[in-house]
């Protein structure tokens, strides 16, 4: 799972050179082997990508946003990944509550936040029924954002979220 | 800037301390645990930040690293990795060790569960070059570590046990001002008692893994998979033991028959349950017995120990009868065509018993009657006089399913002997009212019929003094020792040993001359008789305690009769017997998360695993792999396909394929010269390390445990080749070349030690890599001798034989293929009575389902089945109104419906009855 986002957040970022990545653990943390040694965690990996392909503006421009950022991207890796049932109505309904004026997660631009919550959210949002995405719909609105944003989606599949009358599953 | 703390909160200790040490302007205020500072989390979080732009912060490692950089300091890469490993790795542990130390008083083992971060961090202080963990003074990573681990460091606990430099740092730490100032504002008092508030409030730990069910039960903490560092020494002593190379080691002795104890060697004594002869086995048979104990004589051999490992097919009993009956055969017929099939099937596994017997034998008759009369002269037998049915017409005693008639409880007029299927109670036979021989559907009459009785009270306490003894100093599973303790709490009651029958072994007394031994005091006695088919002299191994360690594998249903009932019937005849000294049990093997079933054909068979295609040792491996160790595991074939193509074809097969291939193309088939650098020192410690993890878990019979370790040294392999690139390097200058040379050298002799380990599990792919290698034989004992070491057992100048690949892609269509040709979807075009006609041993025909609707044999009801299938009846019955409430997708409906149909339809056969009656009923209703 974690390497799959792993090559389509390359790809997003354009990264010419793939990389290859092992895992570790029973919970299959991503490994990437590089000069100056092991980097572990999806994070570091992420953010070393995000440096290699010279967009630091990903990680947070301002000391404020960076923070923000850190604290997203902790967020989605400790709460969202392996929630249970219970736990995943926790986090959609905080995210909806904390989404229901923002565009994206961390200030007003797309960061890593973004990119990697939307990543470990799809596994959530799939399985949701039609009523409770309208439940959500701060959650929804955002979701759907970025599975349209350029390149970003790759290895997912699009979750249909339109209110209409015509109820179609999220599974294709 | 305004930051909420509470007190008593171990996560507001670091961000105490980041804002003394920043010095950064900010109002800290104190609020109680449960406040809600950020306004659009459920759960109150503390501590949070709020900043000068309204949001907020709620992560204490953000809030830290902002307080920093806000100070001046600039972010670095390293900082977020140690960041990172701080919230995944370390807090999860913590949380754990806290509850247990703070909730549960468990201060020791609690420290236990933070050894593998403490060991990791240390490991980390050592190699590094600056007294602080990432520059020479404190950064941000120090005081967010300190933090986190001062509610257990403070005081010097036990958890910091042996990490010198984890407790040289953390004194530093404890040191400054900053972190004094903060533990005064956030911890005052002592001990953990102040943080009691606060971590009841938190939800209990899931125990360390989330969500995957494979990997459960392994003991080898998370911390030993986690990145381990090895030290200089490490690497040092791993080249030392490297370099000596192959001991002039005698391979141990080719098996020469009859094994017998020797003196000055461990004398091991394996028995697998012997499995009932007119079954064919199925996949859960043969993990949960005869594989498994394969497995540990196979690593037994390998180890040197003396090795006996003996099993054999239980014949005697009403089913064999029965069956006879059914085919026109007697029964000695019947148990001469199943033995065989049976020996085909372990054969076909390569199962490699060292005999393989059957409990039809005069050596049988003997030693129980033996023990029989010996339990008599000593008084450990009651007589007592029993009520039967008796049915005239068949002339012969009806066991409890061969009688059906009113339920005495609530009248249901199908009950069978032992159990009613609609109110569920137990029943004894005779109570049943207008009672019909299921046979020839006859009348019974109630006949008293005198039996003896293994007078269990009186063996009590003797058992017990000798269970004490034998649960402590062996290996038992866990299962086994509470499955036993729980019999005995429950209390014993006399047992009978007696049956009316005729198809077993004879009880000798002459006022029971018609009757036989009950098959539960009989079939254990099978080992002894079993091996003195094999032998004369079986005695030295069954009457040698002192000199003999006795292994029982099983699965956990005959765990009973092996700690409890049969020791009772051996320490009672007092002949000096061997006793079990290691019981292993494993729990259920499921098929694709339903039972096998031989009845719906739900199941992969003994004898239909060689027509799927699927070589042997991908079967023994993946069975292996999932073996039910610890908790009941599930077979899958979507999962045995992705094990088959990740693990098998992958990691293992192709890094060995690759290192073989790289000595025949590069360096002309013979091993070059191999210069260590440090970085092939740290994978030889690896290994090193892998392979003691291997010895220690296979002692213990943690078989499904050593796997791993196997496959995370082709692991290490591959990524050692990936990194290092010896195919580029070969083509490169003479530096180049040389280090193309170490690496395929140090690959090539990684791959010789797998071919050691592969051994127990799959036998097969291990001879083909050793001859691939042209390993020299001593490689084994030298590799697996103490608690093992990697040597270097192709020296450079070696010659190596023809390489080629050892495993094959499962495809995705023959997968689905397989597991639609066994799912238990029974061909509606099939006449039912026909299938119940050729229960025949041949493949095809035993996966047919057996005899569900005729009337004359009754093995197709399964109330235990039945009682769960009610429940998911139920539980899908609820999916579907809830998908029906919502509106959804007419296919998604369809789907569901139809599942439960199917479910419906399983139930009526687990019930006993004709698939059939459920659709009118729902005509009805409409």
């Amino acid at each position: 799972m974690a390497l799959k986002e792993l090559s389509s957040l390359e790809k997003f970022l354009g990264l010419k050179k793939h990389n290859k990545y092992s895992t570790q653990g029973d919970n299959k943390v991503p490994v990437l082997q590089s000069n100056n040694g092991p980097m572990v965690g999806l994070l570091t990996v992420c953010s070393h990508l995000v440096n290699e392909a010279k967009r630091p503006e990903l990680l947070g421009t301002s000391t404020e946003h960076r923070a923000m950022v850190h604290q997203w991207l902790e967020y989605r890796v400790t709460k969202v990944d392996g929630c249970t049932r219970e736990e995943a109505k926790t986090v959609l309904k905080d995210l909806n509550l904390y989404l229901q004026d923002k565009v994206y997660l961390a200030g007003n631009c797309f960061t890593l936040a973004d990119a990697l919550m939307y990543y470990g959210l799809h596994p959530l949002v799939v399985d949701l029924a039609v009523h409770e995405k309208e439940h959500y719909v701060n959650v929804t609105r955002w979701f759907d954002h970025l599975q349209h944003y350029p390149r970003l989606r790759h290895h997912l599949c699009p979750v249909v979220v339109l209110r209409n009358r015509v109820y179609i599953s999220g599974h294709h | 800037m305004k930051l909420y703390i509470s007190e008593g909160n171990p996560h507001c200790l670091k961000v105490v301390a980041a804002v003394e040490l920043t010095l950064v302007q900010c109002d800290v205020q104190c609020v109680n645990h449960e406040e809600r500072v950020v306004p659009f989390l459920s759960r109150p979080a503390l501590p949070a930040l709020l900043l000068p732009s309204g949001g907020h912060l709620f992560s204490s490692n953000a809030i830290c690293q902002y307080l920093f950089e806000t100070s001046g300091r600039k972010p670095n890469p390293l900082i977020n990795q140690w960041l990172e490993w701080e919230t995944t790795e370390l807090q999860p542990a913590l949380l754990q060790a806290l509850h247990m130390a703070v909730l549960q008083g468990k201060a020791t083992e609690a420290s236990k569960i933070l050894q593998g971060p403490l060991s990791y961090l240390d490991q980390c202080l050592s190699k590094g070059t600056t007294p602080c963990l990432t520059e020479e003074s404190v950064s941000v990573v120090d005081v967010v570590l300190w933090g986190a681990l001062h509610p257990f460091l403070s005081d010097s606990s036990p958890a910091l046990g042996e990490w010198r430099c984890v407790q040289a740092w953390f004194e530093r730490l404890a040191g400054e001002e900053a972190c004094q100032a903060a533990v005064l504002k956030v911890l005052p008092g002592k001990g953990l008692e102040v943080l009691k508030p606060f971590v009841q409030r938190q939800p209990a730990p899931a125990s360390s893994q989330r969500r995957d069910p494979q990997s459960c039960n392994s003991t080898a903490s998370e911390a030993e998979d986690a990145v381990r560092v090895v030290s200089e020494e490490e690497m040092e002593a791993a080249a030392l033991t490297w370099s000596r190379g192959l001991t002039a080691c005698t391979e141990p002795p080719e098996k020469s028959h009859p094994i017998l104890p020797q003196e000055g060697r461990r004398n091991l004594l394996l028995t697998s349950a012997l499995p009932y002869v007119n079954n064919v086995p199925h996949l859960g048979n043969i993990i949960g017995c005869v594989l498994s104990a394969d497995v540990f004589a196979r690593y037994g051999r390998l180890r040197g120990w003396n090795v006996l490992y003996v099993c054999g097919t239980d014949e005697y009993g009403t089913a064999t009868e029965n069956k006879a009956r059914e085919e026109g055969l007697t029964p000695q017929q019947i148990c001469d065509k199943y033995h065989a099939v049976h020996a085909e099937i372990y054969s076909w596994f390569q199962v490699d018993f060292d005999f393989f017997g059957r409990t039809t034998t005069p050596k049988q008759t003997e030693i129980a009657q033996d023990i029989f009369w010996r339990l008599h002269e000593r008084g450990f037998l009651l007589e007592d006089t029993v009520e039967q049915l008796r049915c005239e017409g068949c002339r012969r005693f009806l066991a409890d399913r061969f009688v059906e008639g009113g339920c005495p409880h609530c009248s249901y007029p199908e009950a069978r002997g032992d159990q009613c299927d609609k109110c569920g109670k137990l029943i004894n036979a005779v109570e049943l009212k207008n009672p019909l021989c299921k046979v020839c559907s006859k009348t019974p009459i109630i006949q008293s019929s005198k039996h003896l009785f293994l007078d269990l009270p009186k063996l009590e306490s003797q058992l017990e003094q000798w269970l004490d003894k034998s649960t402590a100093a062996g290996d038992w599973t866990p299962n086994a020792k509470q499955i036993t303790r729980s019999w005995l709490r429950d209390g014993l009651k006399p047992r009978c040993i007696t049956r009316d029958l005729k198809w077993g072994t004879p009880v000798p007394h002459p006022d029971f001359k018609d009757k036989v031994f009950y098959v539960w005091f009989d079939a254990p006695i099978g080992y002894l008789s079993i091996t003195a088919n094999y032998t004369d002299q079986w005695e030295k191994w069954w009457k040698n305690p002192e000199q003999v360690e006795l292994y029982n594998f099983m699965a956990k249903d005959n765990v009973p009769f092996h700690s409890v009932v049969f020791p009772s019937s051996l320490l009672g005849a007092q002949d000096n017997y061997t006793l079990v000294n290691h019981l292993v049990a494993t729990e259920y093997l499921n098929y694709e998360d339903t039972k096998f079933s031989k009845s719906r054909g739900v199941g992969v068979f003994g004898d239909m695993a060689k027509d799927t295609g699927v070589p042997s040792d991908v079967w023994r491996f993946y069975l292996l792999y999932v073996r039910p160790e610890g908790q009941d595991s599930a077979f899958s074939w979507a999962d045995m396909a992705l094990k088959n193509n990740s693990e098998l074809l992958n990691n293992l097969g192709n890094f060995i394929n690759r290192a073989g291939m790289f000595v025949t193309k590069f360096f002309e088939g013979c091993v070059p010269a191999m210069e260590l650098l440090a970085e092939d020192k740290t994978l030889l410690a690896q290994v090193g390390w892998e392979l003691r993890q291997y010895i220690s878990l296979m002692d213990k019979v943690k078989i499904r445990d050593g796997l791993k370790h196997i496959l995370n040294i082709s692991r290490h392999g591959n990524q050692y080749i990936q990194i290092n690139e010896p195919w580029k390097k070969i083509k490169g200058g003479d530096q180049d070349r040389q280090r193309a040379g170490t690496v395929t050298g140090v690959s090539v002799n990684i791959a010789c030690l797998l071919s050691v380990l592969l051994q127990p599990y799959i036998p097969t792919t291990s001879r083909t890599i050793r001859e691939q290698l042209n390993a020299p034989a001593a490689c084994v004992s030298t590799m697996l001798h103490a608690g093992g070491s990697f040597v270097c057992s192709l020296p450079a100048g070696h010659a190596i034989g023809t390489v080629s690949p050892l495993f094959q892609k499962l495809e995705a269509d023959h997968i689905e293929a397989l597991k639609k040709k066994f799912g238990g979807q029974q061909p509606e075009d099939e006449p039912p009575v026909k299938k119940a006609q050729k229960v025949a041993p041949d493949a095809a025909v035993a996966a047919a389902p057996v005899a569900v609707n005729d009337g004359a044999v009754v093995s197709g009801a399964d109330p235990e089945r039945a009682k769960q299938l009610m429940q998911a009846v139920a539980e899908q019955g609820d999916k579907v109104r809830v998908l029906k409430g919502q509106k959804a997708e007419k296919a998604a409906i369809t789907l569901e419906v139809n599942k439960l149909l199917d479910l419906k339809k399983q139930l009526a056969l687990a019930e006993g009855k004709s698939a059939e009656p459920t659709a009118p009923q729902k005509g009805k209703k409409k």
